[in-house]
């Protein structure tokens, strides 16, 4: 095995170039637990600790370019009033002692149906700044998931930063576990209001090969919501309405049984989570536009 | 490949270090620093946890490589780092062994965790302790809550945390007497 410790931006694309197989390391917090076990032995591990980017964000504009290496820990201290579904996801992941070194570039990377940025990343409208030395492609967060642990990175790609759209309304971020610290997600639920273009938007984790929206569930909030004129009147949202929603939602998965849950009580799980995180979000936008009139 | 790092304030060198080895396997099989325990190898138990360069991690989780040239404090290193903290100027590793640091005077963790009865088998007792000293380095006067919070990346089979709970409140206790 050879250690590649790249000083810079520059020089670890040109060694994931010349090492297409070189396997990134940033927190280590899932790459290392691989190679403990044996479960995998990379020709080449390309440090990313060096760089001093990729720990940088920057919150001019109407997005945050987030470095792909900011731990959860800085997410959590720092970026809670732009990105507060990222924020609140952040809090759930392990222990203090993962989150210090773990992030977002590393979630993506795994890109396992469980991580727990994914949905708050989906919810919140996201692209995925990806670079080689060919050059820099901005990849919809949508795209980015392309099967179970896979995703759209091309062999001499690295991230460089996750763009997010900052918040312009509330957001809920939700994860059914069986404890606080430490637990891979059974099922995730994130969830956007973004008043600006009247929209809300979802994302679920767990509960399908990859993390996914609930395209369909959105479609018919978003139509209720104008028709019924809720944005304007900010009155609260009808229950049928919400009802809907969250069966919406709940059909969206497309669920296994495993030893953390089975497929049914994954797809009641995130009817649930799916109908609480709107009706908190909600209640939040109308408490905020009446404190605002 | 060899990895030269700072280990409790003192300059280190490892050879032949494999390229997959971790920082734990660094500390306790080539610099003979076994305080850091080595029980599951994959983030869950915290009995692997030190500072590197001030952060708190697991070091089972950490790559040798990625230690090169960085600050490492462990365990052994913990009561020399909070007597810094409490503003003692010279290095109390006088007298004592600086690799063990057999015969420093203890941190006021260390000595709550022995009067309030914390440590049983005490295996997980070194990653609960740097842990619980860097919490109290962030946050001299924390609540129950924040004390769970910043212990809940480390297992305890024995003590049902209680005594644990008691520790780290008799620490913050006489931290803020003294100061
Ligand atoms: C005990 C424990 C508990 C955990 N709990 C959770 C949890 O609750 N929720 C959760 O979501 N995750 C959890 N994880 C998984 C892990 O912490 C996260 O996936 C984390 O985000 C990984 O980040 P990292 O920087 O440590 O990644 P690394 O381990 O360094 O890398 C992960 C993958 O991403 C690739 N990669 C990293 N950076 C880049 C880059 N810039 N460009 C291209 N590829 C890159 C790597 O090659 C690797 O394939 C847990 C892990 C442990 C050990
Ligand atoms: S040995 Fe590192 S966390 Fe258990
Ligand atoms: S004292 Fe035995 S594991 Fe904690």
């Amino acid at each position: 095995m050879d250690f590649l410790r790249p000083a810079g931006w520059e020089e670890a694309l040109a060694a994931k170039a010349e090492h297409p197989t070189a396997v990134p390391i940033a927190g280590g917090t899932d790459v290392m637990v691989e190679i403990n076990f044996d479960h995998r032995r990379p020709a080449y591990l390309l440090d990313l600790n060096r760089i001093p980017e990729l720990h940088e964000w920057e919150t001019g504009g109407d997005h945050v370019r987030l470095g792909a290496s900011v731990p959860y820990t800085k997410i959590m201290e720092n970026l809670r009033a732009e990105l507060p579904g990222l924020a609140l996801a952040s809090h759930t992941v392990a222990s203090p002692q993962i989150r210090n070194r773990g992030g977002v570039g590393g979630n993506l990377g795994t890109a396992s149906p469980a991580g727990d940025a994914h949905p708050a990343l989906l919810a919140a409208g996201a692209e995925v700044e990806a670079e080689s030395v060919r050059g820099t492609r901005l990849i919809p967060i949508d795209e980015f998931y392309t099967g179970v642990k896979r995703n759209a990175l091309q062999p001499d790609e690295l991230i460089r930063a996750v763009r997010i759209r900052k918040a312009d309304g509330p957001q809920q971020f939700s994860k059914v576990g069986t404890r606080n610290a430490m637990v891979i997600a059974v099922c995730a639920f994130g969830l956007a209001l973004h008043p600006g273009t009247r929209t809300v938007r979802t994302g679920i984790g767990s509960a399908a090969p990859t993390p996914v929206r609930a395209g369909a569930a959105e479609e018919f909030l978003n139509a209720a919501l104008e028709e019924g004129g809720f944005w304007d009147s900010g009155r609260g949202i009808t229950p049928s309405v919400v009802r809907r929603f969250a069966e919406l939602c709940a059909a969206a998965c497309d669920p296994i049984d495993d030893v953390r849950g089975t497929a049914g009580y994954r797809r009641h799980a995130v009817g649930v989570m799916a109908r609480r995180t709107l009706t908190w979000t909600w209640e939040s936008y109308r408490d905020a536009s009446k404190g605002g009139a | 490949m060899r990895v030269n790092l700072t280990v409790n304030g003192r300059p280190q060198q490892a050879d032949d270090v494999w390229e997959g080895e971790s920082l734990l396997y660094v500390l306790r099989e080539r610099l003979g620093l076994p305080g850091s325990k080595n029980a599951c190898e994959q983030g869950e138990c915290g009995s692997c946890t030190v500072r590197l360069d001030g952060v708190l991690v697991c070091s089972c989780l950490v790559a040798a490589g990625q230690a090169e040239g960085r600050e490492v404090v462990t365990v052994e290193g913990l009561a020399d780092h909070a007597g810094q903290r409490a503003g003692g100027t010279e290095s109390r590793t006088g007298g004592t062994d600086p690799r063990t640091g057999e015969g420093t005077e203890l941190s006021p963790i260390q000595q709550a965790f022995i009067d309030a009865g914390a440590v049983q088998c005490g295996f997980c007792t070194p990653g609960l302790l740097v842990a619980a000293d860097e919490m109290l380095e962030r946050n001299p006067d924390p609540t129950d809550e924040d004390i769970r919070e910043a212990l809940s990346g480390n297992l305890c089979r024995c003590t049902g945390y209680e005594k644990i709970m008691d520790a780290v409140r008799l620490a913050a206790a006489r931290q803020s007497e003294g100061s």
